[in-house]
């Protein structure tokens, strides 16, 4: 996993006097998967699309295996497989056949289009779905199509945007396996997700772009690490009606350096610089009158460091995501 | 090979899922056919088919090549399925010939039921079949390029059938389909002359009764003209409007 299979140096992107993309530099190295994340408007879109050949590029250079892309955009697209955010295959036509259509676009010959589509709907189990309209698939079944129409050229470099965005649980799962399974395989994989614990569970590395700008780019555990600066623990307990503020207040004088908020009417949060040892804490509570069913340490995530790095709420970020999807 | 296969499939693509649909061949039998039966009963006994035989294959082939390339190119654009074509390594020249391939098929097919009706039924007479081939086949490349560019502009379906009235209409009463251009006033004459669609008729006219207003080959030059114009504008404006 060293050789670089994208280089970006200095991409630039501006409409009208807006710079939606601002100088970006990154690498993906062959064999990653690379996660990109940020807020709407941060410029993932305009990013993707640039790298696809989608948009123009205002300065800066892409370098796919050597390529220019600005310079020669359809010797790169043979490269790359892209599932937009939205499945758009065609509603008329049957999954079978969307398929091998897809790989028609790429040149396939009959016999290897066909070869590669029943492998991809034996794979992404649409088997039983693969003379069926698309139109009538349901919205996971749809994506999953989308994911192996992508791939029936077999594509060195598969570009996800949002992969898993308003599908159910099980093909969430399916497809994440789907994704890991590629990657292993050695498909290299630029994944956008405002599901940040997929990226964080999925991605090698992730770059956060805000405003344009990438302003982080390391690999999820550098990520990780590096937003952890305080210590934390969750206690959760039978609900209390009241908001306990004497309990905090108590709490904080017992133990020197604790930063305690009460969460919710069962959960309290505790922030330290130290060090937390849990059981005189539990010990605490219990003899305060706390019925305490669960109390874990809060370990550092992806989600802290893109907190961290944006200073967006995740909340935030969903809630928009949610809202644009409606 | 590999674009021969894109192009193939592209075409077979857009004939199965669009042209070929029941609705759309019925449209390309009862439209020409309603104009015919419109024309004989308004003209009773005094029906004279050459006079109205150029007009009305015309007018078939103009409707169909536009209605559905426009509505087709914009639906896709609108599903986002015309993407899946931008993203493929297919250069965006052949990727608009595939597209438009299927419309000029059509609009030939929608060309073939007035003839039919006219040569069989009302006996009209045809000096020169070659010529009455090649100015059905340039009048639908015409028009669907005409279509083609209408759909470059639109967003909406319904944007691109309100673009493509504002240009068909006037070209029913203007290029010469059922009103000579000479008998137009002479000051709307000179936009008869900056509408493709007036050549294309013209060389219906003289392929059927010989009273063309330009000779054939001039005609045919001008259209050959047209139809690279209107091919780059669209590629250009694809480039542009598309890939921003």
């Amino acid at each position: 996993m060293t050789d670089k299979i994208i280089e970006v140096q200095g991409l630039k992107k501006s409409y009208n006097g807006f710079v939606a993309v601002d100088e970006i530099d990154f690498e993906i190295k062959r064999a990653e998967i690379f996660g990109f994340l940020g807020p709407n408007g941060a410029g993932k879109t305009t990013t993707i699309n640039m790298l696809i050949g989608m948009a123009k590029v205002t300065s800066g250079i892409i370098v796919y295996k050597g390529t220019d892309l600005t310079k020669n955009i359809k010797k790169a697209q043979e490269l790359i497989g892209v599932v937009p955010d939205e499945s758009n295959l065609y509603d008329e036509m049957s999954g079978f056949d969307n398929l091998c259509f897809c790989g028609a676009l790429y040149g396939l010959t009959k016999k290897e289009r066909e070869n590669k589509a029943h492998q991809l709907l034996e794979l992404f189990q649409l088997k039983e779905a693969a003379n069926k309209k698309f139109k009538a698939y349901s919205k996971g079944m749809k994506r999953k199509l989308t994911i192996a129409a992508a791939l029936i050229h077999n594509p060195e470099i598969l570009f996800l945007d949002e992969p898993t965005t308003g599908i159910d649980v099980a093909s969430v799962r399916q497809i994440r396996n789907l994704i890991k399974e590629l990657n292993e395989n050695g498909t290299t994989i630029f994944l956008t997700t405002h599901y940040i614990e997929e990226a964080e569970r999925l991605c090698h590395r992730v770059a956060f772009i805000h405003k344009g700008k990438i302003i982080e780019n390391n690999s999820v555990d550098n990520l990780i690490a590096d937003s952890h600066t305080t210590n934390g623990v969750e206690i959760r307990f039978e609900p209390v009606n009241e908001k306990q503020n004497p309990l905090m207040q108590n709490l904080k004088n017992h133990f020197h350096g604790f930063d305690c908020m009460q969460v919710n009417d069962s959960t309290i949060k505790i922030t330290s610089e130290d060090i937390i040892d849990i059981a005189p804490v539990v010990s605490f509570l219990s003899n305060e009158g706390l019925f305490i069913y669960e109390a874990r340490l809060l370990k550092p995530s992806l989600e802290d460091a893109f907190v961290k790095a944006t200073g967006i709420e995740m909340d935030i970020l969903k809630k928009e995501k949610e809202k644009n999807k409606i | 090979m590999k674009t021969s296969i894109a192009f193939w499939n592209i075409l077979r693509k857009d004939m199965l899922n669009y042209y070929l649909k029941p609705p759309n061949i019925s449209w390309g039998i009862i439209f020409p056919f309603a104009w015919m039966l419109m024309m004989l009963v308004k003209s009773g006994n005094t029906f004279e088919i050459n006079s109205v035989f150029p007009g009305i294959v015309a007018m078939s082939i103009l409707f169909g090549t536009t209605s559905m390339l426009s509505v087709t190119i914009t639906f896709e654009r609108k599903s986002r399925s015309f993407e899946r074509l931008l993203i493929a390594p297919l250069k965006t020249e052949l990727l608009v010939l595939a597209k438009i391939t299927g419309a000029i098929l059509f609009g030939i097919f929608n060309s073939i039921i007035p003839i039919l009706l006219s040569v069989l039924f009302f006996n009209a007479i045809v000096i020169n079949w070659l010529v009455l081939i090649a100015g059905i086949f340039l009048l639908s490349i015409i028009s669907t390029l005409l279509g083609l560019f209408i759909s470059v502009s639109a967003k909406e379906v319904f944007e691109a059938q309100t673009y493509s009235n504002f240009f068909r209409f006037p070209m029913i009463f203007l290029c010469g389909l059922f009103i000579p251009v000479t008998a137009l006033p002479a000051i709307v004459q000179p936009l008869s002359y900056i509408l493709p669609v007036t050549y294309g008729v013209d060389v219906l006219h003289n392929a059927i009764s010989g009273n063309g207003l330009l000779p054939i080959g001039i005609n045919l030059i001008v259209l050959f003209a047209f139809c690279i114009i209107l091919f780059y504008i669209s590629i250009f404006n694809i480039r542009r409007k598309w890939i921003v």
